[in-house]
């Protein structure tokens, strides 16, 4: 990237910055990228146009490596726009259409206004491609990351929503799991419903499993560990919903639960541990 | 025996189980097995990836739907480059573990399928295979 090609560049973009300005809008609305649905034109003009100064003063300052501290406020611009795209359900594509379009924009208006040889122009062209690319890389980075966070604070709110310990009656706490356990989260699970025996001074705790897909020996040694630690508690544990294709796997897997009370649906639970309380349920005469 | 269908995947961590165990239903569910079938062929599934991820450092998982001629099977190959098995044995006994498992997953494994096999040498790795045929 020579000087020359730098201080050109910038007398251009300075110069006609308008024009760049409505061409690069131009192409990002006729662009079939665009979302209108998620962004209105106002919004657009105005974002572009905060980005065009700010990119401006950046490569007025001769240094064109993005990674300078020259360029920090550009940068906190485009992660902005990215974040706020990515969580709108924008597509990558499209999120990376407002960098690249404004490549399109630029060598327009160099083609027009060069006034020197191929060779200074093919240049300049050469060094816009190498900045504009390394911005849309960075748009799509950021695009990524901003996905990746929704995705563990998701995985988060789903750890903590998936574990509701409920009380089905004085004494008797039901704690029905969905989902994967994995460790993390059976962590979780396990913490919750003891000390929610100990909060409401439990002696039955049901685990209900119907919405667990898969019972391997990991699942299994979680459930006994919890089963364990109730019962030093105090408390002792029904598990339910134990599906036939589950009991018969658990079985060949060797996995012992005759320790452990199991039955079929959590209304039997239920009922077992109603008459363990000494509750009896009867229709009304 | 022929192979009608082949892909593979990675298993590098916890999170590749799921997908593990994911995958192995939708190709358990392509040839029709029973849903006990299914839960016997993922519930192995399970057991094989954790250990490649526990012990062999990760692997990789080779699915394939095969045909003898007369029945369907979902044939799985389980590779990792990690220390090997020194006694297989004694690592397929019930409650022999290394670890802080139960000792259960590969015994546990061997019976819930039709075929299974163990090749493996310490210092090279771990390659096992299971068929569950329909
Ligand atoms: N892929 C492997 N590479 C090296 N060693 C293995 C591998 N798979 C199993 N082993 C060894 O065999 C032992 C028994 O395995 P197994 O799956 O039966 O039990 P576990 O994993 O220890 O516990 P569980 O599976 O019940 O949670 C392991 O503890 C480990 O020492
Ligand atoms: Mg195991």
């Amino acid at each position: 990237m020579t000087d020359k090609s730098k201080v050109r560049i910038f007398d251009i973009v300075n110069s006609t910055e308008n024009e760049i300005l409505e061409n690069w809008l131009k192409l990002q609305i006729s662009s079939t990228a665009l979302r209108m649905d998620l962004l209105s034109e106002r919004e657009l003009r105005q974002q572009s146009a905060e980005f065009l100064s700010l990119f401006k003063e950046a490569t007025s300052t001769g240094n064109w490596d993005i990674n300078d501290s020259g360029w920090s406020r550009v940068l906190e611009f485009l992660d902005s726009i990215s974040r706020s795209r990515a969580i709108r359900g924008f597509t990558p594509t499209e999120t990376a259409t407002f960098i690249f379009s404004l490549k399109q924009s630029l060598f327009t208006t160099l083609q027009k206004t060069s006034k020197n040889g191929t060779a200074d122009l093919i240049q300049d062209l050469c060094d816009i491609t190498l900045l504009i690319d390394s911005l849309g890389l960075f748009t799509t980075e950021v695009y990524l990351k901003s996905k990746e966070e929704i995705i563990v604070r998701q995985q988060t709110e789903m750890i903590e929503l998936s574990t509701p310990v409920v009380q089905l009656w004085n004494g008797i706490l039901a704690l029905p799991l969905i989902g994967t356990l994995d460790s993390a989260r059976t962590q979780v699970v396990m913490e919750s419903l003891l000390s929610r025996i100990v909060e409401t001074g439990s002696n039955i705790a049901i685990i209900d499993i119907t919405g667990v897909p898969t019972v391997d020996t990991l699942v299994a040694q979680h459930l006994l560990k919890t089963v364990a630690a109730a019962r030093l508690m105090g408390a002792d544990c029904v598990i339910s919903g134990i599906r036939p294709q589950i009991a018969q796997t658990i079985v060949h897997l060797g996995v012992d639960l005759s320790e452990v009370t199991t039955k079929a649906t959590m209304a039997d639970a239920f009922k077992h541990a109603l008459n363990l309380t000494g509750a009896i349920v009867k229709k009304k005469q | 025996m022929t192979i009608l269908k082949n892909d593979m995947r990675y298993i590098r961590n916890s999170d590749d189980i799921v997908l593990i165990r994911q995958v192995v239903r939708e190709w358990a569910l392509m040839i029709q097995f029973s849903l006990v079938d299914q839960t016997k062929i993922v519930t192995a599934s399970s057991e094989l990836a954790r250990n490649a991820v526990e012990y062999g450092g990760g692997g990789v998982l080779y699915l394939q739907i095969v045909s003898d001629g007369i029945r369907k099977g979902l044939k799985l190959i389980f590779e990792d480059k990690g220390p090997g098995i020194a006694d297989i044995g004694l690592a397929l006994k019930d409650g022999y573990t290394t670890g802080e498992g139960m000792g259960l997953g590969l015994g546990g494994a061997r019976r819930l399928v039709n075929e299974f096999n163990i090749e493996s040498s310490v210092g090279q790795g771990t390659k096992i295979t299971i068929i569950r045929w329909k």
